[in-house]
């Protein structure tokens, strides 16, 4: 049996790690996401692709309610992380947002040094009991992003001057430091160059066995190689979500298959 | 048929692969019936002629691997484009092959016509050729017009090649057993009936890869194959 056929196996029996139901946005009076039903399987990556302005992004950011800090943005329906709701008002947001974490389109390491910058998430969760203990979760954070190398004797320089995928992978290794469940990513490599891309692919699948992975991204051969569903989004609305093979080889739906050959659709 | 793409030469290089396949298919289809042609009018001519034009059919095919090659190295091509590029390989393999059986039908009537004509066993192998020729011809048609059940009355025909290929067996293994002097000829146009008979099942393939194409998903049920003559026996003092 192939390899792209047992993916897709392990992706029918994966635990549903965070479901998604009937989510909608409204931006004012503007509604973004129409009525959105996905399920995002654990240890696995989905994949999130569309036009510009699909929803994608805004989708995204309701999975550790990034959109609360929007004004005049409201966010209706259902989402679960390991079946409890996360829109409900007893949620503690600081905490979602420490099992659900972020990485952005442009790397955007703080101020301080590489250090710092990984240990600024468990300080503030108080997750390291003694300065060993912190030393550890750098040591294995920076590991785990692919970074620790490169890295090793300068954590005290600044982040800032790591180069563009460099600072990017710290960004992961910041994220990963208060061991999260999920990993959001935004577009993580459209700034990088092709190398700097790969390393971030090949660390995308590592991180897959710990974390369960959702990537938003403009390059659909990115979505191919990295995430096993793959999911479409067009005008607000969810079009299609699969088995990143069939998404790619033969989409249901005529608006993903425009989409993805390159038509006007 | 899908809309345009948003960038034009993707769309003009997908247009010439199909072209090419449509030439390909039109040469195959008249390789098999000048061949066919050869050999009942005992036309050494036309018979040289078929050997000859047959790397026309081997230069398309070199063509379209180029051209595909090309296409996936930078078009990338996904869902229905990827599966239009990979089907256009795999179906100018079988026109290809489909053109080597015809040379060789030709090739043999060369050989045949050096011996005297022993039969009218050549009539019964006209009647294949001919309908494995309309089954190249619909087969295209249906690969052109992206239509699944034409692909599949293709796929049903084969039948008739094949069953007209294992009663031919018998009858020319007969006529060997009544005169050993015809048994030169006789293999000749056993190998002939058999050349026709794979250029059938090669018709087959390729409108198992229209199906493909079009439905995105391989075809369900394997045929069942009608050519029984790799299972015949026949013995001297039998009746056919």
């Amino acid at each position: 049996m192939s390899q792209a056929l047992k993916l897709s196996e392990t992706l029918a029996s994966a635990p549903i790690k965070a479901q998604a139901r009937d989510v909608k946005v409204f931006y004012g009076a503007k509604q973004a996401l129409a009525g959105i039903n996905i399920d995002i399987p654990e240890h696995h990556v989905t994949s999130l692709i569309g036009p510009s302005g699909c929803g994608k992004t805004t989708f995204l950011r309701c999975i550790n309610r990034m959109n609360d800090i929007i004004d005049g943005c409201r966010v209706e329906g259902s989402i679960t992380i390991d079946g409890v709701e996360i829109n409900s008002k007893s949620q503690d947001v600081v905490q979602l947002r420490a099992r659900v974490g972020m990485v952005f389109q442009k790397p955007n390491p703080f101020p301080k040094s590489i250090y710092e910058n990984v240990a600024y998430g468990p300080r503030i969760h108080g997750m390291a009991a003694s300065k060993t203990d912190m030393d550890q979760i750098v040591i294995d954070s920076l590991t785990r992003a692919g970074l620790i190398n490169e890295v090793k004797d300068r954590l005290d320089s600044p982040g800032t001057g790591l180069s563009g995928g460099q600072q990017q992978r710290l960004c992961i290794a910041r994220a990963i430091a208060v061991k999260p469940e999920l990993i959001l990513m935004d577009e993580p490599c459209s700034a990088l160059d092709p190398i700097a891309t790969a390393r971030v692919e090949e660390l995308i699948d590592e991180l897959r066995t710990r974390f369960t992975i959702v990537i938003v991204t403009h390059s659909m051969q990115q979505a191919a190689r990295v995430s096993q569903q793959t999911a479409f989004f067009h005008m607000g609305e969810l079009v299609e979500a699969g088995p990143t093979e069939q998404i790619f080889t033969n989409p249901k739906d005529p608006r993903t298959q425009a989409y993805i050959t390159g038509r006007i659709g | 048929m899908v809309s345009e793409h948003i960038v034009k030469s993707f769309d003009d290089e997908l247009n010439q692969l199909v072209n090419m396949i449509a030439e390909m298919g039109g040469l195959a289809e008249s390789q098999l019936s000048d061949a066919v042609t050869a050999l009942s009018k005992r036309d050494e001519m036309l018979a040289s002629s078929v050997i000859i034009q047959d790397a026309r059919i081997d230069a398309l095919e070199v063509d379209i691997d180029t051209q595909v090659l090309r296409m996936l190295a930078l078009r990338q091509p996904k869902a229905v484009d990827l599966r239009s590029v990979i089907v256009a390989l795999k179906v100018s393999a079988e026109l290809e092959r489909i053109g080597d059986y015809a040379k060789n039908v030709a090739k043999r009537t060369l050989t045949l016509l050096q011996a005297p004509a022993v039969t009218n066993q050549a009539n019964t192998i006209v009647r294949m050729g001919n309908i494995a020729g309309s089954m190249i011809s619909n087969v295209i048609d249906a690969y052109l017009n992206r239509d699944i059940i034409k692909a599949e009355e293709v796929r049903e025909r084969d039948n008739d090649v094949d069953q007209m290929h294992t009663s031919l067996f018998r009858e020319l293994l007969t006529y060997m057993m009544e005169d050993p002097r015809n048994i030169t000829a006789c293999t000749h146009l056993l190998f002939i009936a058999k050349n026709i008979e794979r250029i059938g099942d090669h018709v087959t393939n390729i409108s198992e890869n229209v199906h493909f194409l079009v439905a995105g998903e391989k075809f369900g049920e394997e045929r069942v194959k009608s050519d029984l003559s790799s299972s015949t026996l026949v013995n001297p003092g039998d009746t056919i």
